[in-house]
């Protein structure tokens, strides 16, 4: 009986969770190109997907803001967290604090707070101003990823690379790296992901010209969005489910949660 | 893993850097905008205006909205992760996974798949009209809102909680029953106490962005119900008043600084205690 | 070692300490934790730095010499050994930093593994290996890059008690057949005694005594020692001239000479040197207060003489008994007293 509630409560959480999924994968099918207005099955969306210059540019900005954001965050997270693995508890402690600052913060907050700093600067709104503000949140998220790992690393991995005579670059790359590979992975990725769902602080630095997908939906969403994005949103959220259950049954084993996010 | 001091520092150098530019002197400018006018003297007149009417019922609207979304988000997180905690141990980590997988699809388009669930002759109302119910009007009223905030944070309720809840050994659970407590005082006693970090990030972690956000009232609160991230995102980009929209900004951060302080406090007390 | 001082913070964790090794033995540094001995060993391999004194290795100084330049090599006490290599690659990884062609490599990996008995485990996952196994493949990938010295810190305290066993006799073996000098930390004083040629018995930083097993057992130099290693009963004790010691009120035999005339020093008996009688007039007589069964022998407590003595003896006692105790002169071990407050306090831990 309590069992057959649990599996009630979770469907419902699951229903929640997949309705709005359900609707927007519906709509990237529908022949009418009107929300709610369903007027037969086409693939005509799929097809006239990368036709659409704007769409393919703001996919591409997406990515690549993504991977290079998370590129920089994670090398700079690295370096970090190497040099507070060895200060005292105190002082690593207020570094994180800093360094979570653009987590706590509200993302409009920060979303401001760079648009300000930027224009102060005189710099001109866009593709590097975007960049620069993904570095910013993601920087924390790649250094909560990689501490924890890095503190348990116990110390005598380096030190025994050492007294097996590598020098203290090469120890750490073909001996700390390696160690510790999951968490920069997972630091990685969180970041991307981070950087790829950004609403709010892309908004407020991006500028004229430039879009990612969020800022390309939210301007749509007055005018009406092209179903187009439906289609394109459906095969990202479609390819991610793939990568991320083949991820899941290879390494079954060793799974945890606690990587995806 | 250095040979000296210095070499440490100089990593740690990029760092200060990069935090002072992008974290520290950002916060100077918005403080700086907030008090001042466009004179650029010193002035508390764009902070003193949260005290009228249409600010202060945004502000107060946002601040039930995000109490309201962090309660059900809490409420409905425990049982979840208990039963994924229970469940995964025989389904495996799959059930984990189709949990977060809604994470990857775009906020945005999934919160405007809940407009269109809403809406007046959405999904939601075709379905009932089926069943002959009456229709229901949810689009563009409070409740909208909140279910697409608890729809958007509820993971970062749960992904915390999961976490914490997973860590605790499961023997304390039996020790718990052992010495005769019920599952409910288990839970109350055992399982509340010990989960309460993974909470508490939770809560910040909904709290925050259900109060600041723009986006989901945007979109499912119309344009009468305005809270006061849409408050601060027109003072930007409609208005141009940046040193009102900075004041507006500054007075968010008092709630987060507040958060953030309650949070530290907790974590102290918890420290000495143990 | 010459003078070496360490110290964190305010604490000194080695304080002047003097120590030479010399090649071809096995030296044990043994000690409870925190007595300094693992700092000493990361001195030792370059890993800390002394704040004042020097490392002197075959007359050169190395103490400003890394790790990674030393013709030192240590196994960790968690082996450390690197989980996202093979059992191969893990031995490799040495010779190939400094260069070592592909053979001469290939070659020393099977004479490595050869050594440790794990023949055919090259392509091994390592951390699918057991805890023996792992120390193995960890000895195996220190001593293929044919160190002068070996430093293995308390190697076999991850692993059960009969793999432990089994383990000193290998690095006994491996010793011998390698010629290499072994530096071992342990706390364990049965490693200690049946492994070395010499043990460092140090405490809070001290080194209290150097000496061979035999030595360190038979004539502890001072308390500290007599009560770490081994079991046994120290008593304050009054030397009345050469070869007479008073303890609780009689005069006792024995065998050592050299203590000044009426002065106070502590006297040592091993529990298994105590042998007891029916009560006698004229003997020390006390009463048997507990009795435990540890197998091959019986730990017995006699009240005697307002002392608690703890006497082994594989003859059954009961609670109650009368009986009387007796020392031989060779089994009297008389220790000077500790000189200073300082010396003192380290003789109470």
């Amino acid at each position: 009986m309590i069992s057959r509630l649990k599996t009630v409560y979770l469907a419902i959480i699951f229903l929640f969770l997949y309705a709005p999924i359900g609707v927007l994968i519906a709509q990237s099918f529908n022949a009418s190109r009107y929300r709610g207005h369903w007027t037969g099955v086409t693939l005509h969306w799929y097809e006239s997907l990368f036709t659409k210059s704007d769409i393919v540019d703001a996919l591409s900005n997406t990515f690549s803001i993504g991977i290079l954001s998370a590129a920089i965050a994670t090398v700079l997270a690295l370096i970090t967290c190497i040099a507070l693995r060895e200060v005292g508890k105190k002082s690593r402690a207020m570094f994180m604090s800093v360094a979570n600052v653009p987590i706590l913060n509200a993302d409009i907050v920060t979303g401001i707070s760079l648009m300000l700093l930027f224009l102060g600067m005189g710099m001109r709104l866009g593709y590097g101003s975007i960049l620069i503000a993904h570095v910013v949140f993601n920087v924390p998220y790649v250094m909560l990823c990689i501490m924890p790992q890095l503190l348990a690393l116990d110390k005598s991995f380096y030190e025994a690379a050492l007294d097996l005579g590598a020098s203290p670059f090469k120890a750490f790359t073909s001996v700390v790296l390696p160690e510790i590979r999951s968490s920069v992975c997972a630091g990685f990725l969180l970041a991307f992901t981070m950087s790829a769902d950004d609403f709010i602080i892309t908004y407020f630095t991006r500028g004229a010209g430039v879009d990612t997908l969020s800022t390309k939906i939210y301007s749509e969403l007055k005018l009406g969005i092209h179903p187009e994005m439906y289609a394109l949103s459906t095969l990202v959220f479609v390819f991610i489910a793939i990568f991320v259950m083949l991820f899941a049954m290879n390494r079954k084993s060793n799974f945890k949660a606690e990587d995806l996010l | 893993m250095f040979q000296s001091v210095t070499v440490r520092n100089l990593f740690l150098v990029p760092f200060c850097l990069w935090a002072g530019i992008f974290i520290f002197i950002p916060l100077v400018c918005i403080i700086y905008y907030g008090l001042t006018n466009s004179g650029g003297s010193f002035t508390l007149d764009n902070i003193a205006i949260i005290t009228q009417r249409e600010y202060y019922y945004s502000l107060r609207l946002s601040v039930v909205l995000a109490l309201i979304t962090t309660i059900i988000c809490l409420l409905l997180a425990y049982p979840l992760c208990l039963i994924l905690i229970e469940r995964a141990k025989s389904a495996g980590t799959i059930i984990i996974l189709l949990f977060v997988l809604p994470l990857w699809m775009n906020t945005l388009l999934s919160t405007m798949a809940w407009q269109t669930i809403f809406e007046r002759d959405g999904i939601l109302n075709q379905v009932l009209r089926l069943l002959s119910m009456p229709d229901m009007t949810l689009i563009n009223t409070p409740t909208a809102v909140v279910i697409g905030m608890i729809y958007n944070y509820l993971p970062y309720m749960v992904l915390p909680l999961y976490v914490t809840l997973s860590k605790i050994d499961k023997s304390i659970f039996e020790a718990a029953r052992d010495l005769g407590a019920n599952s409910w005082q288990t839970f109350l006693k055992v399982t509340l106490p010990l989960s309460l970090p993974g909470a508490i990030s939770g809560i910040t972690m909904v709290f925050i962005p259900a109060l600041t956000t723009f986006a989901i009232s945007a979109l499912l609160g119309g344009s009468k119900l305005l809270l006061i991230g849409n408050v601060i995102e027109q003072e930007f980009t409609v208005e141009y008043d940046w040193h009102l929209g900075s004041a507006l900004s500054i007075i968010l951060m008092i709630f987060i600084v507040i958060n953030m302080v309650l949070t530290i406090f907790f974590d102290m007390s918890r420290r000495e205690e143990e | 070692m010459e003078n070496v001082v360490k110290t964190f913070g305010s604490l000194t964790v080695l304080d002047e300490i003097e120590l030479t090794i010399h090649e071809n033995e096995f030296v044990t540094l043994l000690g409870p934790s925190g007595c300094g001995k693992t700092t000493l060993l990361r001195i030792l391999g370059g890993f800390e730095m002394p704040d004042s004194g020097k490392v002197i290795f075959s007359g050169k100084d190395i103490t400003n010499v890394p790790p990674n330049k030393r013709p030192i090599n240590t196994v960790f006490q968690k082996y450390s050994l690197f989980s996202h290599m093979n059992v191969e690659e893990n031995i490799a990884f040495g010779p190939k930093n400094s260069g070592k062609s592909a053979d001469y490599i290939r070659g020393k990996i099977s004479y490595a593994l050869k050594l440790v008995n794990l023949e055919g485990y090259e392509k091994h996952d390592v951390t699918k290996l057991s805890g023996g196994q792992q120390q193995r493949i960890a000895i195996a990938r220190a001593i293929v890059n044919e160190p002068k010295v070996l430093l293995l810190d308390e190697p076999l305290s991850a692993l059960d008690l009969k793999l432990r066993r089994s383990m000193r006799q290998e690095l006994v073996r491996i010793k011998r057949e390698t010629g290499i000098t072994f530096v071992f930390v342990t706390h364990d004083q049965e490693e200690a005694l049946s492994m070395s040629d010499t043990v460092v018995v140090m405490n809070q930083g001290y080194i209290q005594q150097v000496g061979t097993p035999e030595n360190v057992y038979n004539e502890p130099e001072n308390a500290f020692v007599a009560d770490f290693i081994g079991d046994s009963n120290i008593i304050d004790g009054v030397m009345v001239h050469d070869k007479l010691v008073r303890i609780l009120g009689r005069e006792y035999p024995c065998v050592d000479v050299g203590f000044p005339l009426e002065s106070p020093v502590d006297v040592q008996i091993r529990p298994e040197d105590i042998t007891l009688d029916a009560p006698q007039e004229d003997a020390l007589n006390g009463v048997v207060t507990k009795i435990s069964f540890w197998g091959m022998s019986y730990d017995i407590i006699v009240s005697a003489g307002g002392f608690d003595w703890l006497i082994q003896s594989i003859h059954r006692r009961e609670v109650g008994e009368e009986v009387s105790l007796h020392l031989d002169p060779e089994n009297i071990q008389i220790m000077a007293k500790p000189q200073s407050e300082d010396e003192a306090k380290l003789v109470e831990q």
